[in-house]
C-alpha cells in the first residue's frame, strides 16, 4: 500500500450540521480518483479539509505520512496540494503569465523570475494557451480561465492535485478537449483528486472512486462496481423522498 | 465593591453607544465612526435643553431620541445608501463607509467646536447621595444607569417579541434571505441606523447629567463602542450588554487602583484579549 | 533579476533630476518656503511609507501618529547619549517593532479590526509613554538640542523619501511584492498557492512603520522640546490619510499628487482659520469618498483610458 494522501476519520461540523462525517480514504501514488456523490453530499468540503481551506473538526489527514489536517492552507501548499476552484478564481488584474507564476513562486516549486516565467510559459502551452501569455486574463472565456487555473495549480508541481469540478459549464467540444488534458495529466503521473458531475469524464479517466452521500463515503472502488452498487444508484436517483 | 459597582453605573452608558453602534454596523452594515458624535451632540442639546429651558434630561430624552432618528435616517439615506449601492462587496463598503463617516466625524465636531468652542461642560442634576450596600454613590449615575436600563430592555423586547424587530434580526443574519421573505431590506437598514442613532443619543443624555464632556470628545467613545462591540460580538444585544458593563467596571478598577491616565491602556488590554481568543466574540460562534 | 529595463532608466534618470532640483530649495529660500518645503518634504515621506502597505492591501492604517511619535520619542530619550543617527535608525526599529506586535494581532483577521486597533494606538502609546514617565522620572517632557537646522532636515527628509521610493520599487520586483498582487486579487487563492498571507502583511506593514519612525525620529529636532500630547498628535494620522487617498494609492508616487495641494491648503488653513481644520478635514474625507474614489492619479488614468478607448472607436469607424 503506498498511499501518498490518507483521509482517517475525516469530520467536519458547521455548527449542528455534520458536513462530512467520518470519512476515511486512502489515494495512491500517481493515481486519479473520483469523489462523486449527489449535490451537498461533503465532497467540495472534503476537497477544502484536504487543501486546508477548512479545518477538520475531528479526524487527521497526511501527506505522504505527514499529517497536514490542522495546518494552514498555505501550510499545506507548500507540501505539496494544489486545487482549482468550483467557481473559477483567476487573478483578474494579472496578466495570464502572472497568473500561472503565482503557482510556481511560493508553493513546493519556489522558483523566481526567468525560471518561473519559463515555467509558466511552457504550462500556458501545455493547456493550449500559447502565445497568450501577456493577455488580461479578466477579459478570457470561461474554459481559458479554467486552463489558466489549472496551469497556475500545476506550476506548484503539486504531489496531490484537487480539481473541484473542473469540467462543469463546459460545453460538448470544450470538454472532449478538457477530459484528453486531464487524462495527459494522469499519463504523465499525477496524483490527481477530481470532484465531478460529468459521468463520462469519471467513466473515461478514474482509475477507482470514492462516492459520498449526505456527508458519509457509501463506496469504494472500481468505477463501474462503484456505479453499479444499489446503494449509489440509490444515492443519485433517490428512492421516493429525493430528486 | 464601590470600583465595581461604579464601574456598572458606568457601564450603563456605554451601553447604549454600543447598542446603538452594533445595531447600525450589525445590522445596515455601516461601520459608523461619526457614532460619537451623535453621542456628544446630544451631550449638548441635554445641557442646553436643562439649563437654558430647565427640561429635565429624562423628558429631554423624548426630544432628543426621535430628533437623533430623523437625522440618522436622514444621514444613511442621503449619504451611506448610495455607498451600499455602489459597493462590489462588503470589503469596499466597509473601507466607505470608514471613510465617509469619518468626514462625518470631522465636520460634526468642527461644527461642536465651532458652536461651543474646545472647552469642558457639565451641569448639576439630582446631585444627591445615593447608598447602594453601604456605599454612597451619585444620585444621577444611579438614575442614568435606571434609565439605560429600561432602554435596553425596551430595545430587547422590541427585537425578540415583535414583527419589526424580528425583521431586523433577520437582516443582521443574511439581507438576501431576509428579501426573500419580502422584507424590505433596504428601508430595514434605515430604520436600524436610525435606531442606533437614537440609542446612541440616549447613551449621550443620560452621560450628561453625571460626566463633564467637550466637543472633541466624540471619537474616545466611538473606539471604547466599537471595542464594545467586538468583544460582545457584532449585532449581538447581550454580547454588547455584558461587554459594556465589563468594560465599565475594568476601567474604574485601572483609574482608580493604577492610574486615571491609563483607562484607553485598560480598553485596550481587553481588546487584545479579545483579539487573540475569541475574535468572533464572547458568544460568537466560531465560523471558518 | 537586477537589469533594468528602457523606461526605468527613464524614471531613475528623471527621477534623480527631480530629487537634484529639490535639493537645492534651501539655496533660494530660507524662511516660509524651507519651512514649507519641510512640511511637504514630511509629508511626502509619511503618504509613501503609508501606501506601501495600505496601498496594495486596503487596509486603512491609522497608526502613522504612534509610529511617528515613538520615532521622535527615540531622539529625544537618548539624545545625549547616543549618535543622532543611530538613533534615526532606532526609531525606525522600535516603530517596527510596534507595527509588527499590531499586525500580529489583527492582520490575521478583517480590515474592520485593524481600523479600529489603529484609530487608538496613538492614544494608547501616548498613555503608556506619559504614564512611564511619571513613574521613572518628574519631567513629563525632553529638551532635543541638535546642531542640525530646517535645511538638515529637509535634506535629510529628501533623503528619506528617496528612500522609500527606492525601497517600494524594490519590494514591487520582488516575491513580497508579487505575493501581495496577489492577495490583493483574491485573498484565497493567495493562500491556495503557499502564500503565508498574514506574514506578508506584518512585514509590509513593519517596513512601512520603520520609515514613519523614521521621519518621526528626523523631525526630533524641529521640536526642541518634546511632550507625549505633541509628539503622538492623532492628526497625523488623518493628514496621511486624506493627502494620500485624495492622491490616489494605486501607484507609489499617487499620493505626492495629493501632498502638495493639501498640506499648502492646510498650512494656510491652520494659519488664518485655525478653528476650521476639522471642517476642512471632514470634507476632505466626504470629498475623497464621493467624488474622487481612486485619488486624482486614478481619475486621471480614467480619463486617459476613456479618451483612449474613443480613439480607438474614432478609428475603428475610419476602418469600416
Amino acid at each position: 500500500m503506498n498511499a501518498i494522501l490518507s483521509v482517517d476519520c475525516a469530520q467536519k461540523k458547521f455548527g449542528g450540521l455534520i458536513a462530512v462525517n467520518d470519512v476515511s480514504f486512502d489515494v495512491r501514488e500517481g493515481e486519479l480518483l473520483g469523489l462523486i456523490g449527489p449535490n451537498g453530499s461533503g465532497k467540495t468540503t472534503m476537497l477544502n479539509l484536504i487543501s486546508g481551506a477548512l479545518r477538520p473538526s475531528a479526524g487527521e489527514i497526511r501527506l505522504k505520512g505527514e499529517r497536514i489536517s490542522g495546518h494552514a492552507a498555505h501550510h499545506i501548499a507548500r507540501q505539496g496540494v494544489a486545487r482549482t476552484f468550483q467557481l473559477v478564481r483567476i487573478l483578474p488584474s494579472m496578466t495570464a503569465e502572472e497568473n500561472v507564476m503565482a503557482g510556481a513562486v511560493f508553493a513546493r516549486n519556489r522558483l523566481w523570475g526567468t525560471n518561473a516565467r519559463a515555467l509558466a510559459r511552457k504550462l500556458l502551452a501545455r493547456v493550449g494557451l500559447e502565445g497568450r501569455a501577456d493577455m488580461p486574463v479578466a477579459s478570457m472565456t470561461y474554459i481559458d480561465q479554467k486552463r489558466i487555473e489549472l496551469a497556475r495549480a500545476l506550476a506548484a508541481d503539486p504531489r496531490v492535485l484537487l480539481l473541484d469540478e473542473w469540467l462543469a459549464g463546459l460545453n460538448p467540444t470544450e470538454l472532449q478537449i478538457g477530459i484528453a488534458l486531464i487524462d495527459d495529466l494522469r499519463r504523465e503521473g499525477r496524483t490527481i483528486i477530481m470532484v465531478e458531475h460529468v459521468m463520462d469524464a469519471i467513466r473515461t479517466l478514474c482509475d477507482r472512486c470514492v462516492v459520498m452521500n449526505t456527508g458519509t463515503k457509501i463506496a469504494e472502488g472500481d468505477v463501474s462496481d462503484v456505479l453499479s452498487d444499489p446503494q449509489v444508484v440509490r444515492a443519485y436517483l433517490g428512492d421516493d423522498d429525493d430528486a | 465593591m464601590q470600583i465595581i459597582v461604579t464601574g456598572i453605573l458606568l457601564g450603563g452608558t456605554y451601553a447604549l453607544i454600543a447598542l446603538g453602534l452594533t445595531l447600525q454596523y450589525g445590522v445596515a452594515r455601516i461601520m459608523n465612526l461619526a457614532n460619537g458624535e451623535t453621542f456628544v451632540a446630544a451631550c449638548f442639546i441635554a445641557f442646553w435643553l436643562f439649563t437654558a429651558m430647565q427640561i429635565n434630561p429624562l423628558v429631554g430624552l423624548l426630544v432628543i431620541a426621535p430628533a437623533a432618528f430623523a437625522i440618522n435616517w436622514a444621514i444613511y439615506s442621503i449619504l451611506l445608501k448610495p455607498l451600499v449601492d455602489r459597493a462590489k462587496n462588503r470589503g469596499m463598503l466597509e473601507v466607505d463607509s470608514i471613510l465617509a463617516t469619518f468626514g462625518l466625524l470631522f465636520l460634526l465636531q468642527g461644527l461642536m467646536l465651532l458652536a461651543f468652542g474646545g472647552s469642558y461642560f457639565s451641569y448639576t442634576f439630582l446631585a444627591e447621595r445615593f447608598m447602594i450596600l453601604g456605599n454612597p454613590f451619585g444620585l444621577n449615575r444611579v438614575v442614568a444607569f435606571g434609565a439605560a436600563v429600561v432602554i435596553a430592555v425596551g430595545l430587547y423586547l422590541f427585537l425578540y417579541r415583535t414583527r419589526h424587530g424580528t425583521a431586523v434580526r433577520a437582516v443582521a443574519v443574511d439581507p438576501n434571505s431576509a428579501r426573500l421573505v419580502a422584507i424590505d431590506v433596504a428601508k430595514t437598514a434605515a430604520f436600524a441606523f436610525a435606531l442606533g442613532g437614537a440609542l446612541t443619543a440616549c447613551g449621550g443624555a443620560l452621560l450628561s447629567t453625571f460626566y463633564t464632556f467637550n466637543a472633541s470628545m466624540g471619537v474616545v467613545f466611538t473606539m471604547k463602542a466599537l471595542i464594545i462591540v467586538i468583544m460582545g460580538g457584532v449585532g449581538d444585544i447581550r454580547g454588547a450588554v455584558l461587554a459594556a458593563l465589563i468594560l465599565g467596571v475594568t476601567e474604574t478598577a485601572v483609574a482608580s487602583l493604577i492610574d486615571p491616565g491609563l483607562t484607553i491602556a485598560a480598553t485596550y488590554a481587553l481588546f487584545i484579549i479579545v483579539l487573540l481568543f475569541r475574535p468572533q466574540g464572547m458568544f460568537g460562534r466560531q465560523t471558518s | 533579476m537586477m537589469t533594468l529595463d528602457q523606461s526605468e532608466i527613464r524614471i531613475g534618470l528623471l527621477g534623480a533630476i527631480a530629487v537634484a532640483a529639490l535639493a537645492t530649495l534651501p539655496l533660494f529660500s530660507q524662511g516660509y518656503y524651507l519651512s514649507l518645503g519641510v512640511n511637504l518634504m514630511l509629508y511626502a515621506a509619511l503618504c509613501t511609507a503609508w501606501t506601501l502597505f495600505s496601498g496594495p492591501t486596503h487596509y486603512i492604517s491609522l497608526a502613522t501618529a504612534a509610529f511617528f511619535g515613538l520615532g521622535t520619542y527615540t531622539v529625544g530619550l537618548w539624545v545625549d547619549h547616543v549618535p543622532f543617527f543611530a538613533l534615526v535608525l532606532g526609531g525606525g526599529v522600535v516603530a517596527a517593532v510596534l507595527a509588527g506586535l499590531v499586525g500580529l494581532a489583527t492582520l490575521r483577521l478583517s480590515g474592520v479590526y485593524f481600523v479600529i486597533f489603529t484609530l487608538g494606538l496613538a492614544e494608547l502609546v501616548r498613555q503608556l509613554v506619559s504614564w512611564t514617565q511619571t513613574k521613572v522620572s518628574t519631567r513629563m517632557g525632553l529638551y532635543v538640542f541638535t546642531d542640525f537646522t530646517e535645511v538638515h532636515i529637509y535634506w535629510m527628509l529628501l533623503a528619506l523619501t528617496v528612500a522609500v521610493f527606492v525601497t517600494g520599487w524594490l519590494i514591487g520586483r520582488s516575491r513580497l511584492g508579487f505575493a501581495m498582487k496577489i492577495i490583493g486579487n483574491d485573498e484565497t487563492v493567495a493562500r491556495h498557492v503557499g502564500i503565508d498571507t498574514a506574514r506578508a502583511k506584518i512585514i509590509l506593514f513593519m517596513i512601512s512603520g520603520a520609515f514613519i519612525g523614521i521621519a518621526g525620529a528626523i523631525s526630533a529636532p524641529r521640536y526642541a522640546y518634546i511632550e507625549p500630547p505633541s509628539a503622538f498628535n492623532p492628526m497625523i494620522s488623518f493628514l496621511v490619510v486624506i493627502m494620500a487617498l485624495l492622491g490616489g494609492t494605486k501607484r507609489l508616487w499617487g499620493p505626492l499628487v495629493g501632498v502638495i495641494p493639501f498640506t499648502i491648503l492646510f498650512d494656510q488653513v491652520s494659519a488664518q482659520f485655525p478653528n476650521h481644520t476639522p471642517i476642512v478635514m471632514g470634507l476632505a474625507f466626504l470629498a475623497i469618498v464621493y467624488l474622487l474614489p481612486d485619488g486624482v492619479t486614478g481619475r486621471l488614468e480614467q480619463l486617459r483610458a476613456r479618451t483612449k478607448s474613443s480613439e480607438k472607436k474614432v478609428l475603428e469607424e475610419k476602418v469600416a
